[in-house]
C-alpha cells in the first residue's frame, strides 16, 4: 500500500507535514484567515512585508493569530516589480526574525501579474549567495526553470495561470517537462481555482501547491480550505499509485467467461 | 523664559514627525510602542541591527521604515 507517512516533503533540508502551502492575504479578517489556515492543515504560510501602522496600534497583528513557531512563515516579495525592491524586502524579512527560507516573486506586469523572469533570475543569484533559501515563483518555462535551479533556487514554483485568476493549470505539458528535468521541489504557485486543480497538479508529479485566492475568496473559505487539503492528499496518493495507461477503446471490467 | 528644546524633523513610514534633538532609535521605538521582536527597521535604506538601536542617534531628515509581516499571497 502506498503509505503517505513515509512520503516526505522536504524543502531546503526541512521536512514539512503538509504539501499544501497557503497564502494569508485577501481574507475578511485575521481570525477568518487563521481558521482557514488551520483547516487547510498547511505547515507553511506565505506572508507579506509591509509598513507597521504607527498611528493605529490596536490593529491586529498577523503573528497574534498565526504562531510562527507552529507554522512556518514564508516571507514573500509580492508587489515587487524589480530586483532591488525584492532584495530589500527579503533582507528586511530576514531581519524580523531570522527567516532564511523565502519566496521570491518579482512581477513584470500589473495586469497579468506574470513574473519578470530576468529580474527574478538576477535576484535568485544574489539571494542564494547571501545564504537565503529561495523558493522562486516563475513562469512555466522549462528553460528558465533550469536557469533558476543553476542559480541556486531551493524550489521551483511555476504558475498555473495568472495570480488570483482561478483558471487552473494552463500548460500541463510544460509542468510535466519541468517535473522530469528537476529533482528540486516543484510547487504550483498561483492561478488555481478549485480543489480539483490541486489534485491535477499533484497527479502531474508536483511536490506541492500554493493557494491563496481560491480559498480566501471562496463563498465558504473554511470548507474550501478543507477541500484543498483533501485534494492535495488525494492527488499525491494517486500519483504514487501509478495510474493506468490511457486507451482509445474500452476494456470491460467484468470477465466474459461464464456469461449466460 | 524657558529654553526652547531643539527638535529635528524625521520621516517614519512616510509621515513626518518632530522629535527631540539627541533622540536615538531605541528611544523613538519605545515612544511609539513598537514590538521589537515583530519588526525590522531601516534607517535611510540601511537595515539597523536591533541590538544596536540605542547607538543610532537620529539626525534631521532621517528616513525610518518599520516593517512587519501581514497577510499576503
Amino acid at each position: 500500500m502506498v503509505s503517505l507517512k513515509k512520503d516526505k516533503f522536504i524543502v531546503a533540508g526541512r521536512n514539512f507535514k503538509s504539501r499544501l502551502i497557503v497564502g494569508t492575504g485577501k481574507y475578511k479578517s485575521m481570525s477568518q484567515c487563521a481558521k482557514a489556515v488551520k483547516l487547510s492543515g498547511a505547515s507553511i504560510v506565505t506572508v507579506a512585508v509591509r509598513r507597521v501602522n504607527i498611528t493605529d496600534k490596536k490593529k491586529a497583528l498577523l503573528m497574534d493569530y498565526i504562531d510562527p513557531k507552529k507554522i512556518t512563515y514564508l516571507p514573500n516579495t509580492a508587489g515587487c516589480f524589480n530586483s532591488k525592491d525584492a532584495l530589500r524586502t527579503l533582507r528586511l524579512a530576514r531581519e524580523i526574525g531570522g527567516w532564511k527560507l523565502v519566496k521570491l516573486e518579482v512581477l513584470g506586469d500589473k495586469k497579468n501579474l506574470f513574473p519578470e523572469m530576468i529580474e527574478t533570475l538576477k535576484s535568485t543569484e544574489v539571494l542564494s549567495k547571501e545564504g537565503f533559501k529561495v523558493m522562486v515563483y516563475c513562469n512555466d518555462d522549462p528553460l528558465m526553470a533550469k536557469r533558476l535551479e543553476n542559480a541556486g533556487a531551493c524550489a521551483i514554483m511555476p504558475l498555473a495561470a495568472p495570480i488570483g485568476s482561478g483558471l487552473g493549470i494552463q500548460n500541463q505539458t510544460n509542468i510535466k517537462i519541468i517535473r522530469k528535468q528537476t529533482k528540486l521541489p516543484l510547487i504550483i504557485d498561483a492561478g488555481l481555482g478549485q480543489a480539483s486543480d490541486a489534485t491535477i497538479a499533484m497527479e502531474l508529479g508536483c511536490d506541492g501547491v500554493l493557494v491563496n485566492t481560491a480559498i480566501a475568496k471562496a463563498t465558504k473559505p473554511f470548507d474550501m480550505a478543507l477541500a484543498f487539503k483533501n485534494a492535495v492528499i488525494a492527488g499525491r496518493q494517486s500519483y504514487l499509485s501509478g495510474r493506468i495507461q490511457k486507451n482509445l477503446m474500452g476494456s470491460a471490467s467484468s470477465p466474459s467467461r461464464g456469461i449466460i | 523664559m524657558m529654553k526652547k528644546i531643539k527638535k529635528i524633523k524625521i520621516k517614519i513610514n512616510g509621515s513626518f514627525k518632530l522629535v527631540k534633538y539627541n533622540t536615538n532609535l531605541s528611544d523613538l521605538l519605545k515612544t511609539l510602542k513598537i514590538p521589537l521582536k515583530k519588526v525590522a527597521i531601516e534607517l535611510n535604506q540601511e537595515i539597523i541591527d536591533k541590538k544596536k538601536l540605542n547607538k543610532q542617534l537620529l539626525r534631521n531628515n532621517d528616513k525610518i521604515e518599520i516593517v512587519h509581516f501581514i497577510g499576503g499571497g
